[in-house]
């Protein structure tokens, strides 16, 4: 994707193409900013997605330490499912569309959000309601259905995911904001932060093939990674997941964790649906690997109620 | 009447019936709501004919008003209503700006016995062999299946290329669309009727109308008791054959004064054309005539149309590949029944009333439906089948159900439609990522909507799939995604005869909202 920002750029400036490449600061793109924050992790209970997501990222000091004027952002929630939001196999539209206010409201240029999805995908952004939320709030809601926009990567160190191919907004965006709802799932027992991503590339069968929980930590090896995790665990799909069956799997948790550490956070997720954590195949490889870290006690977690 | 203004009401009228018909088959957003779709299909004569014998209702009766028409009006139906009609006279306009001489036809005689031995025989093959005959023929079918494997294909290059334009400005309003294309058999009979009818179109006007299709032939013997006719008034004429130049149907015999009424389809070229005044449209008035006639055969001039044929290779090249899991799966999935789609009833009870217009084929939002090659037997060829291997069955669909023009496919609630087994989940264990390869999987049990497909232990850590095929409904999305090659290790097996499937249970979660945190 360098290449087409270096033409549209280079359009544009005419003849100072050259000098764009050198003001471009392309090694922005790859990494995500680490913002100096006072915590490891916000965890908050009692409160409504929107009033949950304020509180806590202010206890981090805000949309601003993450995310700068100018930027472009992409969010990605978990759209996978033709399923209302009340079945909660979708992240909730009304925190997608309240951490998009605060992008904006710190300054930013534009946001975007898509998932590829398990279901079809215009049902699946229709009826999760995330496509009408986000672009309420200046949002754009991107396809994710055809490989058309997905771009080839390389996984240094991938085990068994040595490479992928993932969608082009997450190589042209700035800042990555991860966006998992916490569900049951049926094979990896959980689905949260790092499976979440199943949702970025596109051959998501390959990963089922070739040992999902290698795959799925795998991927956490690639350099593009979120600056900020927020998972919504307002109504959570216990059982059945992670598509659901009714409302019978739904217990409403009232809950949300942020956390710029995913393997974190998936470990607190976890426990939020009371599974061992050495259970989840993939935690425990992907804290090997070092892609953050499991051990809930070494970090300094805010805890709120509201 | 000799007013100007019939032909022009004809062109226009038609123009609007030919764009509506275009708008339906290449509407890949699914933006036109069924019933409006169904309106236009109401007077369509053959889906109406075997809608009106499934349902014996005036909600089907479309057809009669169609045979009203014509006792009334002669052939109108062909020019009005009919979208190979209509398209076809388009054909004939292009081929006049090609050779000026295509579009001069001149009188000629009846292909008689042709067309009655036709319509006689898709009569006939109806009675005791099925409707493979009509599907054939049916001119609608035959429009609906130029639309569905050729026209939409290029609508959606042509989304495409204007997507990816969008797309470098940061602009997603249009969406990349996979052309998935057909099984390439499923190509040679539509691209055969399109040659046939699109170099007979081109060069000779209206001669497939009243050579070939029993529509036309059916409507043309009403037609010689209709009302309203071409008629002409012997005294201005002249003799100078104007019309019988122009007229795409061939059938006007100027030197004895004579329309030959069951091909006449009234266009009205003729009464414009006419600088006697001589022609003019109006109740018959009874007179005796004589035929015969001195007669000009022309020669069969094929259009050049060997991009038709190109064109199933292009689409089908749009198709990427994915990469393969690491080892081969063993055991042939055992499927002793294809699958019919959803408000089919029974593949028997489809069979015999489907055209194969193709409609929901290009309205499925899933793209899970496909033109039969021999899944149905040689006489089901191009009648929708469920195709797992290209997609699925989406769960909060009725689509398909809603459009049939035919009454193939009987209307389905969502709530009925969600529970009606197409057929049955069957598991293969051997072929199985969890059981060969030993690591996670279940992307069957992920997909499946009723959970029909669940986990249940394994060797260690490990869950394995497990059926209950009382609550599977037979959508395919386990078949769909479940990776292993060239085998899959779950499948559908259609039922012959559709079935009740039981609701899912389900029971309240016994965990509880929580009051501390568990971390």
């Amino acid at each position: 994707m360098r290449r087409r920002d270096f033409l549209k750029k280079s359009t544009g400036a005419g003849l100072a193409a050259g000098a764009v490449i050198s003001m471009g600061g392309y090694e922005k793109l790859w990494t995500s900013s680490p913002a100096n924050t006072k915590y490891d992790m916000v965890a908050l209970m009692g409160g409504k997605p929107e009033a949950m997501f304020d509180l806590g990222i202010q206890e981090l000091g805000g949309m601003g330490a993450f995310v700068h004027k100018g930027q472009k952002v992409l969010i990605k929630p978990n759209i996978g499912w033709d399923v209302i939001p009340e079945l909660a196999a979708c992240t909730n539209p009304l925190l997608v569309k309240r951490i998009i206010e605060h992008c904006f409201k710190a300054g930013v240029k534009e946001v975007y959000v898509f998932d590829h999805t398990c279901d079809n995908w215009v049902n699946c952004y229709k009826n999760s309601g995330i496509e009408k939320a986000a672009k309420s709030a200046g949002a754009k809601v991107v396809p994710g259905n055809s490989e058309n926009y997905y771009q080839q990567i390389e996984i240094p160190g991938g085990v068994m995911l040595k490479s992928a191919k993932v969608h082009e907004l997450l190589l042209e965006t700035d800042v990555f904001i991860n966006v998992p709802v916490l569900k049951d799932h049926n094979s990896t027992r959980l689905t949260c932060c790092l499976k979440n991503m199943m949702g970025v590339v596109w051959d998501r069968g390959y990963w089922h093939a070739n040992n999902l929980n290698q795959c799925i930590a795998d991927y956490g090896l690639f350099e593009k990674k979120p600056a900020l995790n927020v998972i919504d665990c307002y109504n959570v799909m216990v059982k059945h997941g992670p598509q659901g069956v009714s409302k019978e799997d739904v217990v409403n948790m009232k809950s949300q964790i942020i956390t710029a550490d995913w393997v974190a956070g998936d470990a607190a997720a976890a426990k939020m649906l009371g599974i061992d954590t050495g259970k989840i195949e993939y935690i425990s490889i992907a804290h090997k690997m070092g892609l953050g870290n499991m051990k809930l006690d070494t970090l300094n977690i805010k805890r709120i109620k509201m | 009447m000799r007013s100007p203004l019939l032909r022009i009401f004809r062109i226009l009228f038609s123009a609007l019936v030919l764009i509506c018909f275009f708008l339906v088959f290449s509407d890949f957003k699914n933006l036109i709501p069924s019933k409006y779709i169904n309106i236009l299909l109401y007077l369509q004569f053959v889906p109406s004919v075997l809608k009106f014998y499934d349902l014996r209702s005036l909600a089907a009766a479309g057809f009669i008003a169609v045979i009203l028409l014509t006792f009334l009006s002669g052939r109108t139906y062909c020019s009005f209503l009919c979208p190979l009609g209509i398209g076809q006279d388009l054909f004939s306009r292009i081929g006049g700006l090609i050779k000026k001489r295509f579009r001069r036809y001149g009188f000629k005689k009846p292909h008689t016995v042709i067309r009655y031995s036709l319509l006689t025989a898709s009569v006939i093959v109806i009675f005791i062999w099925g409707i493979y005959m009509l599907t054939l023929l049916d001119p609608y079918s035959i429009f609906g299946r130029f639309m569905t494997y050729f026209a939409k294909p290029v609508v959606i290059l042509i989304n495409n290329f204007l997507a990816g334009i969008l797309h470098k400005f940061d602009v997603y309003t249009l969406d990349h669309i996979t052309i998935k294309g057909f099984p390439l058999l499923s190509y040679s009979v539509p691209a055969a009727f399109f040659i046939l009818i699109g170099s007979l179109s081109l060069t000779r006007g209206r001669l497939y109308c009243n050579m070939i299709c029993p529509v036309g032939t059916l409507l043309g013997l009403l037609s010689k008791v209709s009302l309203l006719r071409i008629r002409f008034d012997e005294n201005n004429c002249s003799r100078c054959g104007r019309c019988s130049l122009r007229c795409k149907s061939s059938c006007i015999d100027f030197l004895h004064k004579h329309v030959d009424v069951s091909r006449c389809v009234s266009c009205f070229n003729c009464i414009n054309v006419c600088p006697d005044k001589a022609l003019s449209y109006g109740p018959v008035r009874l007179k005796k005539k004589v035929h015969e006639t001195d007669l000009e055969k022309r020669k069969f001039v094929a259009g050049s149309l060997l991009l038709l044929l190109g064109l199933p290779q292009i689409v089908r090249g749009q198709e990427k590949t994915t990469p393969q899991p690491r080892k081969e799966s063993t055991v042939k999935e055992n499927k002793t029944s294809p699958v019919c789609p959803p408000g089919a009833g029974s593949i028997a009870d489809f069979n015999i009333d489907c055209t194969a217009c193709s409609l929901c084929i290009t309205a499925c939002p899933n793209g899970v439906l496909q033109p039969a090659i021999l899944q149905y037997g040689f006489t089901g060829m191009m009648q929708p089948v469920m195709d797992y291997h290209k997609s699925f069955c989406t769960f909060n669909c009725t689509k398909c159900t809603e459009i049939c023009p035919t009454n193939a496919l009987r209307p389905l609630a969502l709530e009925a439609k969600k529970l009606t087994q197409l057929g049955k989940v069957n598991f293969i264990k051997d072929n199985c990522i969890v059981k060969t390869e030993k690591t996670a999987c279940g992307a069957c049990s992920e997909s499946c909507p009723t959970k029909a497909v669940y986990m249940i232990p394994y060797e260690g850590n490990l869950l394995i799939p497990e059926t209950n095929t009382d609550i599977c409904i037979g959508c395919g999305h386990c078949e769909f995604v479940c990776p292993t090659k060239p085998f899959k290790s779950i499948f559908v097996d259609g039922n012959p005869v559709h079935q009740a499937a039981k609701k899912p249970e389900n029971v309240q979660s016994e965990m509880e909202t929580p009051v501390e945190f568990p971390f």
